[in-house]
């Protein structure tokens, strides 16, 4: 990765930040969370009643104060605890994500304080989605979390991840070691909504591992501000038939540097991978990458990166790339940054929208991806947070 | 009858880069009153009702009075909020914008009918798709229409509203346009047609080329734009009878002929 020269120090100036929290105690239910979070939650993609989630995990700072499954063929914990709990899990545990990956890799193994643990268990269908916050409340902390997901044997699973900074926090520092394995036939969805404070600085780093006939579909979502984010999860698909899906919807306002992309490396015959991003950016810069790499004969793979442009101080930076490895495969990339069409906007305006109106709801049907695979519910409230937000920067 | 006035044009010129399109127009429509345009491929038709909108890239020049007052330099919202509606040739695709979600924020208020005349229009299952996105002609002037029942203008310009339109959606199209303008009348107890004819408050201005749409809707005085300039304004049906017998060839001649004795 571009910005990760300095694997002993890393890009960022960690003085910043502080390392101990203040632990906070339990809680039985998310609903009795104060309203303000309860706000913060919800644009968050967490539903504090709990009532269509099949189970549901709370991190605030260094504590986890929720955690709690209604459904008998998933579970989710704690990642430390489940490290105690299960000795197998060190089968699993830096073996997507190397430790010594980066400087910020080797940073959440030596500072970690949690992450989630999830897991369904083999054939079971987990309709309702699990869901997982983790939340900064305490300003200029750091936390470090490493989180495993395992969907097991033809197994269902939803997971609906929340990442977000109380009302109060205007910077600090979050990194995310993130594994998933789904094994054979299993399918995972994986959606993450980020709602990060305007000062913050975001490493995470994901890598997820597909075994025969599984599918993994990931929708990344992160439309506030956030100084500086990096990410670049990949998929590394192990078996036939396997599909990997990535969709990203960002919005970066001035003052915002968002360098996301996905990866998916197809090692197997007859595999899928579609990557999909969609960026907007009033003032910030965005640096939207995409990488397929197609090792055996009969892979089917497309990349698309759609940018819109919003302000001459905007950067709108797309890198798509393609490496096809074998005789015998698809693989393809469209790429565009632009701005709105004058006629579109001219359209809404001659129906009696102003030209602000017209921007906004161009924009927020730009970012609304139909995202295939993923509940209605789900995609309805996904529909909701972009609706819902701020237009005023726009 | 000067109150009765609704749309004034004064000599109206419009460019591109240097090119005039538009050379003098002059055009009055009272209330309740229909025009229709007619004219070639390229005689400056849709320029008029872009210009008439507030559309950018053109360069204008003289008056547009709608009520007496200039709108010239009001931005096209203002204009529709006035009470100008459009329904385009070819609008645009948007992506991501549900038709219902556009209808509701722009229908000022009238969305509570949307359902029904989207039902009446065979439009029900597209009210959640994106506008205009893989709409055929036909899906494309019936979406039109729906929008801009809902949005209720005073005046209506239509820019070919039978382009692209087959058979079977042409009756349909015909009958919502006169709902549109407000020429679907129903007999009233106590009234006359003819006081019920009077009341018509609505108004529209139609271009069109191949002159289908007047099978479908009557009008009441009838242009012909050539080169920039209205050329002819006469009965309407004879107009049609006219360029369809002859061709826009006969406008040509006529137009050069009286050019000649005017010069």
């Amino acid at each position: 990765m571009a910005n990760n020269k300095d694997i002993q120090t890393g890009d960022l100036d960690l003085s910043l930040y502080h390392e101990v929290a203040e632990e906070h105690p339990e809680v039985a239910d998310l609903s009795r969370l104060s309203s303000e979070d309860q706000k913060v939650l919800l644009m968050s993609g967490i539903d504090t009643s709990g009532k269509e989630r099949s189970g549901s995990f709370f991190q605030k700072d260094h504590s986890v104060i929720h955690c709690q499954t209604n459904f008998d063929g998933a579970e989710i914990m704690s990642a430390s605890e489940a490290r105690k709990k299960y000795d197998w899990l060190k089968d699993y545990w830096g073996k997507a994500v190397p430790i010594d990956k980066d400087y910020y890799t080797r940073r959440a193994d030596e500072h970690q304080q949690h992450g989630y643990f999830i897991r369904s268990m083999p054939g079971a269908v987990v309709h309702y989605p699990l869901q997982a916050c983790l939340y900064l409340s305490e300003d200029k902390l750091s936390q470090d979390v490493h989180n495993i997901v395992i969907a097991e044997e033809g197994s269902k699973l939803n997971i609906i991840t929340g990442c977000a900074t109380a009302p109060n926090v205007r910077s600090g520092l979050h990194v995310g070691v993130s594994e998933f394995y789904v094994k054979k036939g299993a399918t995972l969805s994986f959606t993450m909504i980020h709602n990060w404070a305007e000062d913050m600085a975001v490493r995470p780093r994901s890598a997820v591992i597909i075994e025969e006939g599984g599918t993994y579909i990931s929708d990344y979502i992160c439309l506030v501000p956030a100084r500086d984010l990096q990410m670049y999860p990949t998929a590394i698909i192990k078996g036939k038939g396997a599909v990997a899906t990535f969709h990203t919807v960002l919005l970066a306002r001035p003052g915002s540097l968002m360098d996301v992309g996905s990866r998916v490396i197809l090692q197997a015959e007859d595999c899928k991978a579609e990557i999909i991003s969609r960026a907007v950016s009033t003032g910030g810069k965005i640096i939207a990458r995409g990488d397929l790499v197609g090792e055996k004969p009969g892979i089917k793979a497309h990349l698309e990166c759609k940018g819109l442009l919003l302000s001459d101080q905007g950067v709108i930076h797309a890198i798509p790339e393609l490496q096809g490895k074998a005789a015998n495969l698809d693989m393809s990339h469209e790429a565009a940054v632009g701005k709105i069409a004058q006629e579109e906007i001219e359209y809404l305006m001659a129906r009696g929208l102003s030209e602000n109106e017209a921007t906004s709801l161009i924009v927020k049907g730009f970012l609304s991806l139909d995202i295939i695979g993923l509940p209605d519910d789900l995609k309805k409230e996904l529909n909701r947070m972009i609706d819902e937000t701020d237009t005023n920067a726009m | 009858m000067k109150n009765n006035l609704l749309l004034e044009i004064k000599d109206l010129h419009a460019w591109v880069g240097d090119k005039e399109i538009l050379k003098g127009i002059n055009l009055q429509i009272k209330k309740g009153e229909v025009h229709v345009i007619f004219g070639p491929n390229g005689s400056g038709k849709t320029t008029l009702l872009n210009v008439l909108m507030g559309f950018s890239g053109y360069k204008v020049s003289g008056k547009i009075l709608l009520h007496g007052k200039d709108i010239i330099n009001l931005p096209v919202d203002e204009r529709a909020r006035l009470g100008i509606g459009m329904s385009f040739q070819r609008p645009p695709a948007i992506k991501g914008v549900k038709l219902r979600n556009l209808i509701t924020t722009s229908a000022m208020g009238k969305d509570d009918l949307m359902e029904d005349y989207a039902a009446k229009l065979n439009l029900t299952g597209f009210l959640d798709r994106d506008v205009n996105l893989g709409f055929s002609g036909g899906e494309i002037k019936r979406a039109e229409l729906l929008q801009l029942i809902l949005q209720d203008p005073e005046i209506i310009f239509l820019d070919e509203p039978e382009s692209g339109v087959d058979l079977e959606n042409i009756a349909l199209i015909g009958e919502y346009t006169n709902i549109l303008i407000g020429r679907h009348q129903e007999p009233e107890k106590g009234k006359t047609m003819k006081e019920l004819y009077r009341q018509r408050r609505k108004s529209g201005l139609i271009i069109t080329h191949t002159g289908h749409i007047l099978n479908y809707l009557d009008v009441d005085i009838g242009h012909v734009l050539m080169e920039g300039v209205f050329a002819c304004q006469a009965n309407p049906g004879e107009m049609l009878h006219t360029i369809t017998e002859c061709g826009f060839e006969e406008c040509f001649r006529c137009f050069r002929k009286e050019k000649e004795h005017g010069e």
